[in-house]
């Protein structure tokens, strides 16, 4: 199996190639048999390609299966190579199972679509393309899956596109990450350039011999952050998650919580190399980071609709990632983004069966007490609600935690460290109260909604229900794979240790004993207290806290729910100029040239009729007489 | 067997026999000229299988004298520059045959005709290894252009084809001056007059001549491309021309012009074309984002496709003047891509107007759901332009821009924002037609796209996917020929500019030769 990576994501192409050639015609069960045997195909080849990996290589060594040269021209070129090491299996499994579990979620939850088949075919295209993401072996390969998961994020949030505002979100997502991509594209000019390959393990070594100007590797770092900005939604890119919501609620939980738009994370980890020389770039991508988690996390606090809600808690918790890897704790981020995928999937799908149940309906207003009617989808919403709050010991309190602890020990930049450190616990506080507010309102209190949708409430299926019960364990026992050094084994970090080596003298970040103690104290009790005001604001009151909130302090609560403006800023910044600066090259500067080129066609016909020569009025005779007499005139000269 | 004499001539030969087919045997016609175009290209093939990948030389050539008392030889060749443009020709040629069996109404054995002759003057101008040869093929293509035009265009067909016509004859007059100047130097200089393309390559004029000659050359070609500012007869000819005109137009004749860069420019003028490479990679990279934002405003389906080409064809002249292997190979390859890319788009922009008799965008939305293979087949087309990694136009435009970021970092980074910019205009193009409610009732019950609308997007569909996967088919025959012609350039020129920044580190100059 090592020597066949390549078949992990050909399988679920594969997948993707029955269902969009055939899916139409062949009816549902075929659909539902080749989507899942897809994906979940990938997870068990990835699996036994895991314990081959685990069998034949101890220390962390990459694992590389070379298919073939993908184009060589010049100093430009890749291969299509798949890798494996520690930090591709952890993306592996993730993407693989929590993927699996999805596409299981999906056949009940997509089973009313008319597009069912379109709905598998792009969602098996997704896990090819994401597993070439995680599992290619250079920036150039890895990224095709880079813009291959775009694309399908792209179809699948203008999955219902006759709705102008699917397609409209859809091309939002695809335009913004282009943005990205251009700075990714652009970092891998500069390492063919300065570096002279795009293979990850020469990149690190050709960075590692030094004698690279280091404002080149800043730049590549930055660059290559700007396209994590757009694929894993950060300030200033991130606007096109909150919109990509219009896609089908498995799709928000698989691509845009779960495993796309981690990638930028995944990407960051990969270079830290690079990144730890850089430590200028590092500073970006944690403030970023640290200012995108609060940032999206105060807009998360008058969200009323229990996607969007989750959308901006998806920025706010993608912020924490970039918070650890820009910190210099590379696995703490990849920790969070493991987590993460657990209860964010878990919290996702949870509401999928939520507006499953409501007919639809996504507005928290219109929700309430159904607490005691969907029974399953509640307990495993309140155990991911009590992970990402951050209470101990659920999986988001460990690794949010080892966050923050290397935030404040950072070596890299200890002053600015701290301010990461404050901005992310007031996030996380945040994120806690949001949270719960969401729980109450949705779960608790008179039920709000309309009476047929009160007597249409129901349960999901168990192809719904199964896979989130799986995650909610998942969201409880997760974190135990990177238990802090004063309580336990931190096997993550163990793990992950081999693709960390030092640079310039320095390994992976070391976190002192008290500073750890102190900031787990220190965050549960922020989840604890973030818990206990959205408590004592919505519990029984339903939604009297909103209101008096929005009387007392209106512009807030207008700048809160319309998300600061920014989506109006860029517009009127940004998209109008551009169009019209467009109109105008295109009315005026192209009308100028026409006209240049008329003027000079009037001198030449004004000439010809002063000569008289030949004057038919054809243009061909023109043409004609004018290639005669160069010849005639040259033959005169010579 | 003179294998290039035969795909040249053999589309003439068709064309003639069509002559004598009665006017009203409309189907025989367009099955005859079908099955011609089809033969040409599977000869066509025997070029690639005689190919010898590994020679950078003319291959298969064939040499006849046909003007001895001047120098003028019938002489045809072929290297890894010109090969995958023969092919493309005698691609896209029964494409559009077949792609227009239901759209001509109006003297088909005329339009048949037309093609048939296009084809072999496109085929000529890329064998032909003759100057004056090359340039009797390059003019020759005009005529049938400005007739299909003209004659079955749209409503402001004659403006149109005059625009075309003159803007394209103004350029190339200058470049048969210079023509015939170079053959002459040559015999000043050797006392023989040839107009051999590789014997002229010897030739070394005084530099203010070699700027003259290379700014006539140049005019030509830019034209011809169309290079920023001299775009503007572009549009209009597209949005007047018919469909399997549009076709040609974008997939093979703009073409002509970058090849004539290769071809010519570099190395007769290798000098001035390194002094001047700052102004063509100006303008290539002005026409990048030029095209591109005009593309975006552009109310007409075809007048936005058309744009987009004055973009695409400026990574093309990027490529070329960034004058290293990976660029210009990027820049053969995206000639290539955009023939594809551009060619299927403006057939399925010719099948809705075939349907609608309309081109707004506005006129159209939600048309997904009335033809789902038609929008799936439109998608595809869309995302090879939009260089999607895994379809074509990604591996032709990443090898342009981060090969010319070696040698023109800055001009490289403002044409990869072409790659933001082409995201925005076609997929607005693809939101405004394809996705939305219908609005418009007409839109309602169109007819699907008929078989052998399908059939003519297979084969280009296909190659988008070969091109993008395996590329090494193509590029590896072009490989020898490219590193040549920067060989000849390199010394003959200037050699500094050839090399990589100087910072770059020896990694990255190493491939370049290690030059100096």
């Amino acid at each position: 199996m090592l020597n066949t990576l390549w078949l992990i994501p050909i399988v679920p192409f594969a997948g993707f190639l029955l269902n969009g050639f055939f899916g139409k015609r062949a009816g549902k069960s075929f659909v539902t048999a080749v989507a899942l045997a897809g994906s979940l195909g990938a997870a068990l080849l990835g699996t036994w390609a895991v314990i081959e990996y685990n069998a034949h290589y101890h220390h962390g060594e990459r694992h590389l299966n070379v298919v073939y040269n993908w184009f060589t021209s010049g100093n430009i070129g890749a291969d299509i190579a798949f890798q494996l090491d520690p930090l591709s299996i952890i993306m592996l499994m993730v993407v693989t199972w929590v993927g699996f579990l999805i596409h299981l979620y999906s056949v009940g939850y997509m089973s009313h679509e008319e597009g069912y088949w379109r709905y598998f075919a792009y969602l098996n295209l997704f896990m090819a393309m994401m597993l070439i993401l995680i599992l290619g072996s250079s920036y150039l390969f890895m990224f095709v899956g880079w813009e291959g998961v775009g694309l399908c994020s792209y179809l699948l949030i203008g999955f219902y596109y006759d709705k102008d505002f699917a397609a409209a979100a859809g091309k939002k997502a695809f335009i913004v990450n282009r943005i990205g991509d251009f700075g990714f594209l652009v970092a891998m000019f500069l390492m063919f350039a300065y570096l002279g390959s795009v293979d990850f393990m020469k990149v690190q070594q050709a960075a590692m011999a030094g004698g690279v100007d280091s404002a080149i590797i800043t730049a590549i770092c930055l660059l290559l952050f700007l396209g994590a900005t757009g694929k894993s939604a950060q300030i200033p890119l991130y606007v096109w998650l909150p919109d990509a919501m219009a896609g089908p609620t498995p799709v928000s939980a698989l691509i845009h919580a779960a495993t796309m738009v981690t990638a930028g994370v995944y990407m960051v980890a990969r270079s830290n190399v690079l990144y730890r020389l850089s430590p200028i770039a590092m500073m970006v991508v944690a403030l970023i980071g640290a200012a995108t988690a609060l940032f999206a996390a105060t807009i998360g606090l008058r969200q009323n609709d229990i996607k969007k809600v989750l959308a901006y808690s998806t920025v706010s918790q993608l912020g924490f990632m970039f918070m650890g890897v820009g910190v210099g704790a590379f696995a703490a981020g990849v920790f969070h983004l493991v987590t993460h995928a657990f209860f964010k999937a878990c919290l996702f799908l949870g509401s999928g069966s939520v507006i499953h149940a409501m007919s639809g309906e996504q507005d928290i207003r219109r929700m309430g007490g159904l607490w005691k009617k969907i029974p399953i989808t509640a307990w495993t919403f309140l155990i991911a609600t009590i992970a990402i709050a951050g209470f101990p010991p659920f999986a988001g309190f460990f690794s949010k935690d080892e966050i923050l602890a290397s935030a404040w020990s950072t070596h890299f930049f200890p002053g600015v460290g701290k301010l990461v450190y404050v901005l992310g616990t007031i996030a996380a506080f945040f994120t806690a109260f949001y949270m719960f507010r969401l729980f109450y309102l949705t779960f608790f209190g008179k039920f709000r909604g309309t009476h047929e949708q009160e007597h249409h409430v129901h349960e999901s299926p168990a192809t719904m229900t199964v896979p989130l019960i799986i995650l909610a364990f998942l969201s409880i026992v997760g974190g135990f794979i990177g238990l802090p050094h004063v309580i336990g084994h931190n096997w993550l970090a163990e793990w992950m240790h081999p693709l960390i080596p030092d640079v310039e003298g320095h390994g992976p970040l070391h976190i002192a004993g008290v500073v750890e103690w102190t900031v787990m104290i220190v965050s549960a009790l922020v989840a604890l207290a973030g818990f206990l005001l959205a408590r004592s604001l919505y519990r029984g009151r339903e939604l009297a806290a909103d209101e008096s909130f929005e009387r007392r302090s209106p512009a807030v609560a207008r700048t809160l729910e319309n998300k600061y403006y920014v989506d109006e800023f860029y517009g009127a910044a940004v998209v109008r100029p551009l169009a019209a600066s467009s109109r105008f090259l295109w009315k005026v500067i192209d009308a100028i040239i026409d006209g240049i080129a008329a003027m000079l066609g009037f001198i030449v016909r004004g000439f010809g009729d002063l000569l008289r020569f030949f004057q038919t009025g054809n243009v061909r005779n023109y043409a004609l007489m004018f290639f005669l007499g160069v010849v005639v005139f040259l033959f005169l000269l010579v | 067997m003179p294998i290039l004499s035969i795909v040249l001539w053999l589309p003439i030969v068709a064309a003639v026999a069509l002559a004598f087919f009665p006017r009203a045997a409309d189907s025989a016609i367009k099955a005859f000229g079908l099955f011609a175009s089809v033969v040409t290209f599977i000869m066509s093939l025997f070029i690639v299988t005689g190919f010898r990948t590994g020679a950078a030389g003319f291959q298969l050539v064939e040499m006849k004298a046909w003007i001895p008392q001047w120098g003028i030889n019938y002489a045809l060749g072929i290297d890894g520059i010109s090969l995958w443009l023969v092919m493309l020709t005698t691609l896209l040629t029964p494409v559009v045959l077949l792609s227009s069996w239901n759209a001509i109404h109006k003297h088909p054995k005329e339009y048949v005709i037309s093609f048939l002759i296009m084809e072999a003057a496109m085929i000529g101008v890329f064998v032909a290894t003759d100057l004056i040869l090359f340039y009797v093929f390059f003019e020759l293509t005009l005529i049938p252009m400005y007739l299909v035009i003209g004659v079955w265009g749209g409503a402001n067909r004659v403006y149109a084809a005059i625009k075309f016509f003159l803007f394209t004859i103004a350029g190339s007059l200058l470049m048969l001056f210079g023509i015939i100047y170079i053959g002459f130097q040559y015999q000043h200089a050797t006392g023989v007059l040839s107009f051999a393309i590789t014997d002229l390559y010897r030739v070394g004029v005084t530099p203010y001549a070699q700027t003259l000659l290379f700014f006539a050359f140049s005019l030509a070609f830019a034209i011809k491309v169309p290079l920023f500012p001299l775009h503007t007869w572009l549009p209009d000819a597209h949005v007047e021309a018919p469909t399997g005109g549009s076709i040609i137009l974008a997939g093979v004749m703009l073409k002509m012009g970058t090849y004539g860069f290769l071809r010519l420019v570099l190395p007769y003028f290798p000098e001035a074309s390194i002094r001047w490479s700052g102004l063509l990679i100006a303008l290539s990279v002005i026409g990048i984002v030029y095209g591109a934002l005009v593309a975006w405003v552009q109310p007409d389906m075809k007048k936005l496709v058309a744009y987009s080409s004055v973009s695409h064809l400026g990574f093309c002249v990027l490529g070329i003047f960034a004058m290293n292997q990976a660029s210009i190979e990027g820049s053969i390859l995206q000639m290539i891509n955009h023939g594809l890319s551009t060619g299927a788009l403006f057939l399925l922009v010719g099948v809705i107007y075939e349907r609608r008799h309309t081109r707004l965008l506005a006129d159209y939305g939600g048309i997904a759901r009335t033809m789902p293979l038609y929008a799936t087949l439109f998608i595809i087309s869309v995302l090879s332009s939009v260089g999607l990694p895994g379809l074509n136009g990604f591996v032709g435009e990443f090898l342009i821009l981060a090969g010319s970021f070696q040698t023109e970092p800055i001009a490289a980074v403002i044409a990869a924002t072409g790659v933001i910019l082409a995201a925005i205009y076609l997929l607005w193009l693809v939101q405004k037609v394809f996705f939305g409610p219908v609005t418009n009732e007409e839109n309602r019950d169109i007819k699907p796209i008929a078989w052998n609308e399908v059939a003519a997007m297979v084969p280009l569909i296909i190659l988008m996917v070969w091109i993008g996967v395996y590329p090494k088919t193509f590029l590896a025959p072009m490989g020898p020929s490219v590193r040549r012609l920067i060989n000849i350039v390199k010394t003959e020129g200037n050699a500094p500019v050839l090399v990589a920044d100087e910072s770059a580190g020896e990694v990255a100059r190493a491939p370049l030769g290690g030059a100096k």
